[in-house]
């Protein structure tokens, strides 16, 4: 990590910058980022700090936060395909998100949005660990992981097109692919919050993945509590996912990808792969979010279109070397 | 005293209308007893100016079934309507005729007048549409000053000059920003774009029952603050939608809320 930190920082905060100045209204750096810090009237300070400031936070946050879910589970579960989107949380999440939305919840209580995708998050997680704990092999997980997303993607749909909102049934690409278009400072403050709760969960994993590494038994033996262990990993992903969905959807592979390539440069420690992970998920998330804008501004792109192309051969890289390990 | 449709020679007598438009264009036209059937749209206040008048006839989904069971001798579609069902109506041996929306106010006097040769009620439509015209005329001020507007709907879309919201706005004396994003049959808008172009009017679409992601973007705090900025803040409703004479309301109420703005 010592060696990576100087690298991802600052990668992060360039793209931080990045996702302040890139945008199509056509304004130059100095006057975006002088508006954005000083203020004043006019039209820009709106754009910069409703618009582009909520926009640069979320990809920050929910880059963190797939990141490190998906090298907490993967650390926990001793498994390098498990990621939140392929195994049905994300998913389950938003079916959580939606089901606020439609029944009218969220719109009488802010806070009923998260916490319902919370919700879901945490009933997917469990579910998972039920069928395909830490003693169950790489196939369970994706198995019991794809029933849980096709349940939760269908349930979606169902309540969206139920919905008599003509604009409804077409969120549902929204909800699969995920986007940070047009997301005010509201949901940063719905949002955030609860991925901090997550973060705080998350984060002091270190030690005990470290000691999980060899083995449960090993592992209790050195005083890792292994029921508090298995709580923090269920309701730290549920919160980070289930927050960052239901503001921005699901969004795929970011959690896949990042401790993939980053493993090898931590020595293979899951501890250290924690912190690395957030970072490196959060600048992909950035990357990501910089190239919807760039490639089709004004149209859209989403979010989960990019990093599941980016994703999906590392996916079929990891069934094939899994395959010829088995 | 007007004459029914049976006392009509070589009239269709059993007409169906299966689209929002052309339904309302058909009731505006057509002779007591001609009209059948009408689409649920129609008898919809949010999307029907003549909601009241369509729940006086029988509603049809615009599915080939039900349509073929009433038994008409004449079906008005609109270019929108299933090719599908058109098809099989046709098949069936029923005289379809499909009608295109009017995509601007210089289109709305060919619609009515097709209507009327479609109905066998040539002289109603000439009537509504010398009607139409004169209105029309009495609508348009001398505006040396137009305010600058923006149409703003859900997913952050837009519409320009070249369509019927457009010149209804256009009409009314405002200039659409649309023109000034280079969207001039329009299209999506970014909400930055919108807010650096700083319209003095917001006109937006109703929201629909039920929540959607994308209607709130109508919601967010950039498009409220423009709202609390500028003076008009216009919703658009059912006279909007069509191209029918309806469209001359839309206009007037554009055009009060213009003589408000000037006035303030």
């Amino acid at each position: 990590m010592k060696r990576l930190a100087p690298i991802l920082l600052p990668l992060v905060g360039l793209l931080c910058l990045g996702s302040l100045v890139i945008g199509p209204a056509d304004v130059g750096v100095a006057d975006s980022l002088r508006a954005l810090v000083a203020g004043g009237e006019g039209p820009l300070t709106l754009v910069m700090r409703e618009i582009r400031l909520p926009r640069m936070i979320l990809a920050l946050a929910i880059g963190a936060s797939l990141g490190l879910a998906g090298a907490a589970m993967q650390g926990y579960l001793r498994n390098p395909l498990a990621e939140p989107g392929l195994i049905g949380v994300s998913g389950a999440a938003a079916l959580g998100a939606v089901i606020s939305i439609q029944t009218g919840l969220a719109a009488g209580f802010a806070l009923a949005l998260p916490l319902a995708a919370l919700a879901g998050a945490v009933m997917a997680v469990l579910l998972l660990l039920a069928l395909a704990g830490p003693r169950g092999g790489a196939l369970t997980l994706i198995l019991a992981g794809i029933a849980i997303s096709a349940m939760a993607g269908a349930l979606t749909s169902l309540v969206l097109n139920l919905s008599p909102n003509p604009f409804a049934a077409n969120e549902i690409v929204f909800w699969m692919m995920g986007s940070l278009a047009d997301r005010s400072m509201s949901h940063v403050w719905l949002a955030l919050p609860i991925m901090v709760v997550g973060w705080a969960l998350l984060l002091p994993l270190a030690r005990p993945l470290e000691a999980l590494t060899l083995g449960e038994d090993a592992a209790a033996s050195m005083g890792v509590n292994l029921t508090r262990v298995r709580w923090q990993v269920v309701l730290g992903t549920a919160c980070v996912i289930g927050a960052g969905t239901a503001v921005a959807g699901a969004i795929g592979f970011v959690g896949l990808v990042v401790p993939h390539i980053l493993r090898p440069l931590v020595g293979a420690r899951p501890g250290p792969l924690l912190i690395a992970s957030a970072l490196g998920g959060a600048a992909m998330v950035l990357a990501a979010d910089i190239a919807v804008r760039m490639i089709l501004p004004g149209r859209d792109l989403k979010l989960g279109v990019l990093t599941a192309l980016v994703g999906a051969p590392f996916f079929l890289h990891l069934v094939w070397r899994t395959g010829r390990q088995a | 005293m007007e004459a029914g449709a049976d006392a009509l020679p070589d009239v269709p007598r059993r007409v169906v209308s299966m689209n929002l438009c052309t339904d309302q264009l058909a009731m505006l036209l057509a002779a007591p007893g001609q009209l059948l059937s009408v689409s649920h749209l129609a008898a919809d206040p949010r999307g029907s100016a003549m909601a009241n008048e369509a729940a006086g006839y029988r509603i049809n989904h615009g599915l080939a079934e039900e349509i073929w069971l009433m038994r008409p001798d004449l079906v008005i579609a609109g270019s929108f309507s299933a090719r599908a069902t058109v098809d099989m109506l046709r098949r069936l041996g029923v005289p379809v005729v499909v009608m295109d929306a009017a995509h601007g106010l210089a289109e709305i006097p060919a619609r009515l007048r097709e209507m009327g040769a479609a109905l066998g009620r040539e002289d109603a439509a000439e009537a509504a549409v010398a009607d139409f015209d004169a209105r029309l005329i009495a609508l348009r001020d001398e505006v040396t000053n137009r305010p600058r507007a923006a149409l703003y709907y859900a997913n952050g879309y837009t519409s320009g000059d070249r369509t019927l919201a457009g010149e209804i706005i256009a009409t009314a004396g405002f200039a659409n920003i649309a023109a000034e994003a280079g969207l001039p049959s329009g299209g999506h808008l970014p909400l930055e774009v919108l807010a650096m172009a700083d319209p003095q009017a917001i006109i937006s679409g109703r929201p629909y029952p039920g929540a959607s992601r994308s209607e709130e973007i109508l919601d967010h705090p950039v498009i409220r603050a423009l709202r609390d900025d500028a003076v008009g803040a216009v919703l658009t409703d059912r006279d909007w939608v069509c191209g029918t004479p309806f469209v001359l309301r839309a206009i007037e109420d554009m055009r009060d809320t213009r003589r408000r703005m000037e006035a303030e």
